[in-house]
């Protein structure tokens, strides 16, 4: 599949899918670091989570159609407010969720997984009834259109960088909050030993609550951040659920580095490969790759050594 | 063997003939051959429902796959079908005769090794059985030795399952595509289209679905039943008894592998149709649904379940479509959250003892010394 190409024309394809990969892998990070803490701390399987990113797009969708209509003039810096407000939107649905279904359930994954799944369910079908059945796509502002011209043959995608720089801050954030902060302590020491951590005055149903709706959260500013690659639609989130368990599981479901490492991996593989056969036929060997990996090392690239 | 010394106990009996007469009696003589077809197509979910029994309810796997495996069943039927169908002579017109239409449209002009053996039926028969069985024996060995359980090997149960379907969909011109492969006429040289071959076909399945009932029965109650239950609910101590744990979480898998196996083919052959929208991640986790509503650990309550919530789901999305897929998310949640043994569970606790109460009850007021022995004898069992 190499032959037709030159060794030039090699590397600048491989730079240049590798960024066009780069929007994808920002999704997946952005997604896989939500179910990350949701299932690494909490243990819960959050099928819904492809619907709490949908309802992070159709915030940005609703935020950019404000804008355009009211505020034409601050439309090019829609974007941050949407994030904040795709943020909230799907932290506080994360929250209700928690109360209403979540914390019935902790003592029982996989029952976590049916129970979401029929939440998914149903959020898809709130979706289809109040934006429609029809995908919605959004306007980017003029400055994120366009590509940077690095060199003759290079062409990197501006809004790609944007997407890759917000990635690496949230990941920042996100690890200064689970490893730095008086609340990341009081997760971290739920997640090991509940008891205990009740008993020295930890509230751990608030902290469990509020876990939640920071993964679901960052699955909402996801959602903003894939308005940039697809089309909205009800079941969009869909799509990408299983993908992303897979990056989870394959980075080792504790560990904040390992879910980085194989979303690149996995994003960087498809999108390479994507180039040289058709989208199929690159999303299979990617998954095939990734279970077999699995089945040589169940627990993940970079798994935490605990003991049982 | 010492507790259970009958096949099957009262209320397992009273509830193997009621849905026999169901299914034999009951509904052939009620419903017309459209209906009674939509009966069998619901049966198949039936097939796949027992294996979940005995996988998940029994042995504590989730599989959410077991669409990957009633989809090989269908597709190793749908491919014998489907040639039977294009012979030279009804596929005259195409520019290489004597292929599948849908290959023809995708440029190939030969057919590809994998269909040849599925000239044959006998090899389709055996290839119904051993390709999902032996698929499941890989996957199962990968996973079990290396202790993959729980909520991993449902994980990627899942994304064998979107594997499968991407690669269905994208090979269109080995497997028909995202359409799957249509227009399938005889069995053997018999019309499977007639009403009279819909009826014929539907008694058929009900032999076998109660052949499987019987077979997850035997399964239920020998040791091997036991030793599942034990390995759902204390791994270590089964493993420290000196039973390989792997190799009988290895033979639930299978079992329930073939159990659906055996219903995507009767799917093929009561439909007409295979396609990839029964294989995907969507339709493996709606079977584990019907499953859980009847009862993960009730072999009649995953029968009952499949009927059940697939009559629902017709009714339903014939009349108010909006409102079924709120109506089956709300259902997977009241099923977990509410009562985890499902419809059985319900009947169980409360609608058998109200019976058994009304029965010792009646049996206490006739009064005389001989009844009331026989009462406490129904008693102690």
């Amino acid at each position: 599949m190499f032959g037709d190409y030159s060794i030039s024309d090699l590397s600048s394809i491989f730079v240049m899918q590798g960024f066009a990969g780069l929007i994808l892998f920002s999704v997946f990070v952005l997604m896989a670091l939500g179910l990350a803490i949701i299932f690494g701390q909490m243990g819960v399987i959050n099928m819904a989570h492809g619907e709490f990113m949908i309802l992070g797009a159709y915030m940005t969708w609703l935020t950019s159609n404000f804008f355009q209509a009211y505020l034409p003039s601050l439309f090019s810096g829609y974007f941050f407010v949407a994030m904040i407000l795709a943020f909230i939107a799907s932290g506080l649905l994360g929250m209700l969720v928690e109360w209403a279904l979540i914390r019935h359930l902790y003592k029982r994954p996989l029952d976590t997984l049916l129970a979401t799944w029929g939440l998914s369910l149903m959020l898809q079908q709130t979706y289809r009834s109040v934006f429609g059945a029809r995908e919605v796509g959004v306007d980017l502002p003029e400055w994120m259109m366009g590509s940077w011209q690095a060199t003759d043959t290079i062409q990197i995608p501006i809004n790609g960088m944007f997407v890759m720089v917000l990635t690496i801050l949230i990941t920042i954030a996100v690890a200064y909050i689970l490893y730095w902060s008086s609340w990341g302590k009081q997760v971290r020491a739920v997640v090991q030993n509940r008891t205990m951590a009740g008993a020295v005055g930890i509230n751990t149903e608030k902290v469990d609550r509020y876990t939640f709706a920071l993964g679901c959260g960052i699955a909402g500013i996801a959602g903003s951040a894939f308005t940039m690659i697809g089309s909205t639609g009800p079941t969009s989130g869909q799509l990408y659920i299983v993908d992303t368990f897979l990056v989870v599981v394959f980075g080792g479901a504790a560990s904040l580095l390992g879910t980085i490492a194989s979303a690149f991996t996995i994003s960087q593989a498809r999108s390479t490969l994507e180039f040289f056969l058709s989208g199929s036929m690159a999303q299979v060997i990617t998954l095939l790759a990734v279970v077999g990996i699995l089945m040589l090392r169940p627990q993940g690239l970079f798994a935490l050594k605990v003991r049982k | 063997m010492i507790i259970n010394s009958r096949f099957f106990n009262r209320s397992e009996l009273t509830g193997f003939i009621v849905l026999a007469l169901l299914l034999i009696i009951i509904l052939p003589l009620t419903l017309d051959v459209f209906r009674l077809n939509l009966v069998a197509k619901y049966l198949t979910y039936a097939f796949v429902g027992i294996g979940l029994v005995i996988c998940w309810g029994y042995g504590g796997i989730l599989s959410l796959g077991q669409g990957v495996f009633f989809g090989l069943g269908g597709y190793c039927m749908a491919m014998f079908l489907k040639l039977e169908a294009s012979s030279v002579a009804n596929t005259k017109i195409q520019s290489t005769p004597g292929i599948p239409d849908f290959m023809d449209w995708n440029q190939i002009t030969s057919l590809p090794f994998f269909w040849k053996p599925f000239h044959s039926l006998s090899f389709t028969l055996a290839a119904i059985i051993l390709v999902p069985g032996i698929f499941a024996f890989i996957i199962g060995t990968a996973m079990f030795k290396r202790r993959v359980g729980g909520v991993y090997f449902a994980i990627i149960t899942q994304a064998i399952a979107a594997i499968l379907t991407i690669l269905i969909v994208g090979q269109q011109g080995y497997t028909g595509g995202i359409n799957g492969i249509t227009d399938l006429r005889t069995l053997h040289g018999w019309d499977i289209r007639t009403n009279h071959a819909k009826v014929v076909l539907y008694f058929v399945e009900v032999v076998f679905l109660f052949a499987c009932i019987i077979g997850a029965q035997f399964i239920r109650l020998t040791k091997l039943g036991r030793i599942l239950v034990a390995m759902r609910e204390q791994e270590d101590r089964v493993r420290f008894s000196g039973y390989s744990v792997a190799n009988f979480k290895i033979f639930s898998f299978c079992a329930a592998a073939i159990f659906a196996a055996i219903g995507g083919a009767f799917f093929t052959l009561e439909v007409g149709f295979m396609s990839p929208s029964f294989v995907g991640i969507v339709p493996s986790i709606e079977m584990v649904i019907y499953t859980a509503v009847g009862g993960r650990m009730s072999i009649f309550g995953a029968v009952w379940g499949s009927l059940l919530v697939n009559f629902a789901k017709t009714s339903l999305s014939e009349s108010f479509p909006q409102l079924w897929l709120f109506g089956l998310g709300a259902l997977f949640i009241a099923v977990v959250l509410a009562f985890p043994g499902g419809l059985a569970g319900i009947w169980q606790d409360h609608v058998q003892p109200w019976i058994d109460g009304w029965i010792a009850s009646r049996r206490i007021k006739s009064g005389n010394w001989a009844d009331k022995s026989v009462a406490d004898g129904a008693a102690a069992e």
